[in-house]
C-alpha cells in the first residue's frame, strides 16, 4: 500500500486557508460560532484572514508541528465558514467562525474567553479584530450556573411587582466617612427608593473600610424598612484584591441579613465572579454586577469586545442585576443595539436580528434572566422613556438624579418613585409615555410638591452626544 | 428655587407606611382601578384579590379573597370581587393581583382599596 501523503509530516509553513477555511461546512447544534470584524493587512486576502483568525483563536499556530499528526486536528479546528462585507466599511469584513464544543471546558468563561479573544487578537496578520457576537450553544449553555437567583426569584424575595425598581448609587463617589455614607443610604431609602448602591470604585479604602460602612448601611436598611414598610437593599460591594478578601466580605454581609451583594466583572475577573455567584447561589444572596472597565473592551467600533458577547459571558458567568447603559443619560449606548443585548440578559430566547446587532439566534434552556439596570446622568424627565426602553425587568438607577434634588435625598427619591409609578399607571392605560410623558409627569407633580420641585431643577439638563460606537450600516 | 421641605416620615407616624407599587401616587378612582383590571386582562394575567390588615403589609402572604380568579376576563367581575372583598373587610387593604403563570411571577400587584393603618 503507498504512503497516504495527507497523514505524513511536512514541516514549514501552510497557508492556513487549506486548513480552517471551510466553507462548505454546516455548523453543529453544539458548535459555538462566533463573529469576528475583521480589518486584515493590506495584501491579505479574506479567506487567508478568516482562516489565520480561526486557526490562532483554537489549534494552530505559525507553523506545522509534528505532534498534530497524534490527533484528530480536523474534529478539533475551529472552521471559518463564512464571510460576509459589513455595511458602511470597505475595509472590514464579518467572518463566521465555528468552534467544537470539546474546544471548551464546561462552565468556564475563563476558558471560552481565553481561546475566542486570547493571542489571536495582537495576531500580526489582522490589523484590527473585532469579536462580535457568539453563539453559545444549548449544551454548553447548561454547564454554567448562571444567574445566581434570576429576575422571579429576585421580585419574590424582595416583593416588588408590576414596575422597575428603583435604585440610587451613593455620591460622592469617594471621600464619605462610613457613618456619613449610611445617612446618605437611608435617606434615600426613606424616600422610596428599592435599592441604594455602593460606586464600584467604593471597595474598602482608608476613609471608609468596608466593615463599617456594611454596619452602617445595614442599620439604614433597616431603619428604611421599619419606617416605609417595605422591603429595601443596599449593593455592599464586596470587589477584593483577593478572593480570599471577597468571600470574608461577603460572609459578613450575609451574616448582617444584607439581601443584596455586588462586584465589579471584568476588573474583579471572571474567575472571582463565577465563584462569588456560585457562593450567592448557595448562600440565597442576591448578586449585582457593575461593569466597569467594559468600554476599553468595547467602545471601539473596529477592535475589541462588542458588549453584547461581554453580556452573553456574565449571564454565563453568573450575576441577578448588570448595567446596560441607558440609551438616554450620560454614558455611550445606540438604542437598538442596546435593546439587543438587553433581551439576550433577560430572555429564553433571542432571535438572531441584524437590525438589532444579533448576528446569531441564542437559546439559554432553562437559565435565569439577570435585570437590566440603567444607570448615569439620568433623572426625572428621562422616566417615560426610560420605562418605555427598558420595561419591568429593570432597575433604574439615579445617581445625581436622586441626591442633587434642592431638598435632599428623601425628597429626590420620592419625586423619582412618584414619577416611575405615573408612567407605569399610564402605561398600563394604553398611553403613550414618550410622546405624552410632559403631561404625565406635570399631572403627577400636583400630588408631589418633591417630583414638583425635581422638574424645575432639571428641566433643561440634556446629553445630545453621538454615540461612537454604533450598528454598522450603508453609508451610501 | 422654593425653600428646602422637611421631608414627612417617620416611625411613630402610621401614615409613613407604603405598601409597594403605586402606593406614592394619590388612592386610585374607580375609573383608574378598572383600567388596571382591563390591563391584567388584556396581558392574559389571572386576577385575583387578596387583603391584609395595614399593619401586616410587609408580609409575603396576605389573606386571599376566594381563589385567583382563574381565565376571568370579565372586568364587572373582577371588579365586583374586589369590591366584595372591601365590604367584608373596609379597615384592611384590599390589592389586586395579576398572577402571570408564565412568569411564575405576579405580573401586577397594586393596592386599590387602603385600609386604615393602627
Amino acid at each position: 500500500m503507498p504512503k497516504d501523503h495527507t497523514k505524513s509530516y511536512t514541516a514549514g509553513v501552510k497557508e492556513y486557508r487549506e486548513t480552517y477555511w471551510m466553507p462548505e461546512y454546516v455548523p453543529s447544534a453544539t458548535d459555538f460560532l462566533a463573529c469576528f470584524k475583521i480589518i486584515p493587512q493590506e495584501g491579505v486576502p479574506r479567506e487567508e484572514a478568516a482562516a489565520a483568525v480561526a486557526a490562532e483563536s483554537s489549534t494552530g499556530t505559525w507553523t506545522t508541528v509534528w505532534t498534530d499528526l497524534l490527533t484528530d486536528l480536523d474534529y478539533y479546528k475551529g472552521r471559518a465558514y463564512a464571510i460576509e462585507d459589513v455595511p458602511g466599511n470597505d475595509e472590514a469584513f464579518y467572518a463566521f467562525i465555528a468552534y467544537p464544543i470539546d474546544l471548551f471546558e464546561e462552565g468556564s468563561v475563563v476558558n471560552v474567553l481565553t481561546s475566542l479573544v486570547g493571542n489571536v487578537f495582537g495576531f500580526k496578520a489582522v490589523r484590527a479584530l473585532r469579536l462580535e457576537d457568539v453563539r453559545i450553544p444549548l449544551a454548553y449553555v447548561m454547564t454554567c450556573g448562571g444567574p445566581p437567583n434570576g429576575i422571579q426569584v429576585e421580585r419574590d424575595v424582595m416583593n416588588k411587582y408590576g414596575r422597575p425598581l428603583l435604585g440610587c448609587t451613593i455620591k460622592p463617589k469617594l471621600g464619605l466617612s462610613a457613618k456619613n455614607y449610611g445617612r446618605a443610604c437611608y435617606e434615600g431609602l426613606r424616600g422610596g427608593l428599592d435599592f441604594t448602591k455602593d460606586d464600584e470604585n467604593v471597595n474598602s479604602q482608608p476613609f471608609m473600610r468596608w466593615r463599617q460602612r456594611f454596619d452602617f448601611v445595614m442599620e439604614a436598611i433597616q431603619k428604611a424598612e421599619a419606617e416605609t414598610g417595605e422591603r429595601k437593599g443596599h449593593y455592599l460591594n464586596v470587589t477584593a484584591p483577593t478572593p480570599e478578601e471577597m468571600y470574608k466580605r461577603a460572609e459578613y454581609a450575609k451574616e448582617l441579613g444584607a439581601p443584596i451583594i455586588m462586584h465589579d466583572y471584568l476588573t474583579g475577573g471572571f474567575t472571582a465572579n463565577t465563584g462569588l455567584a456560585n457562593w450567592c447561589r448557595d448562600n440565597g444572596m442576591l448578586l449585582h454586577i457593575h461593569r466597569a472597565m467594559h468600554a476599553v473592551l468595547d467602545r471601539n467600533p473596529n477592535h475589541g469586545i462588542h458588549f453584547r458577547v461581554l453580556t452573553k459571558m456574565l449571564r454565563l458567568s453568573g450575576g441577578d442585576h448588570l448595567h446596560t447603559g441607558t440609551v438616554v443619560g450620560k454614558l455611550e449606548g445606540d438604542r437598538e443595539s442596546t435593546l439587543g443585548w438587553i433581551d439576550l440578559l433577560r430572555e429564553r430566547y433571542v432571535k438572531e436580528d441584524r437590525s438589532r446587532g444579533l448576528f446569531f439566534d441564542q437559546d439559554w434552556g432553562s437559565m435565569p434572566g439577570a435585570f437590566a439596570v440603567a444607570s448615569g446622568g439620568i433623572h426625572v424627565w428621562h422616566m417615560p422613556a426610560l420605562v418605555t426602553i427598558f420595561g419591568n425587568d429593570a432597575v433604574l438607577q439615579f445617581g445625581g438624579g436622586t441626591l442633587g434634588h434642592p431638598w435632599g435625598n428623601a425628597a429626590g427619591a420620592a419625586a423619582n418613585r412618584v414619577a416611575l409609578e405615573a408612567c407605569v399607571e399610564a402605561r398600563n392605560q394604553g398611553r403613550q409615555l414618550e410622546k405624552e410623558g410632559k403631561d404625565i409627569l406635570t399631572k403627577a407633580a400636583k400630588s408631589s410638591p418633591e417630583l414638583a420641585t425635581a422638574m424645575e431643577t432639571w428641566k433643561e439638563i440634556k446629553f445630545e452626544f453621538d454615540t461612537v460606537d454604533k450598528l454598522d450600516v450603508q453609508h451610501r | 428655587m422654593s425653600e428646602v421641605q422637611d421631608y414627612k416620615s417617620s416611625l411613630s407616624d402610621v401614615s409613613s407606611r407604603k405598601f409597594e407599587t403605586f402606593s406614592y401616587l394619590p388612592e386610585m378612582d374607580a375609573a383608574g382601578i378598572r383600567k388596571q383590571v382591563e390591563y391584567i386582562v388584556s396581558k392574559g394575567w389571572n386576577p385575583a384579590v387578596e387583603h391584609t390588615e395595614p399593619e401586616n403589609a410587609m408580609d409575603h402572604y396576605w389573606y386571599m379573597w376566594k381563589l385567583p380568579m382563574f381565565g376571568e376576563t370579565d372586568v364587572d367581575r373582577i371588579l365586583s370581587e374586589a369590591d366584595a372583598c372591601h365590604k367584608a373587610h373596609p379597615n384592611n387593604h384590599v390589592r389586586l393581583v395579576g398572577y402571570d403563570n408564565y412568569a411564575q411571577s405576579k405580573g401586577a400587584e397594586m393596592v386599590i382599596y387602603r385600609g386604615n393603618p393602627v
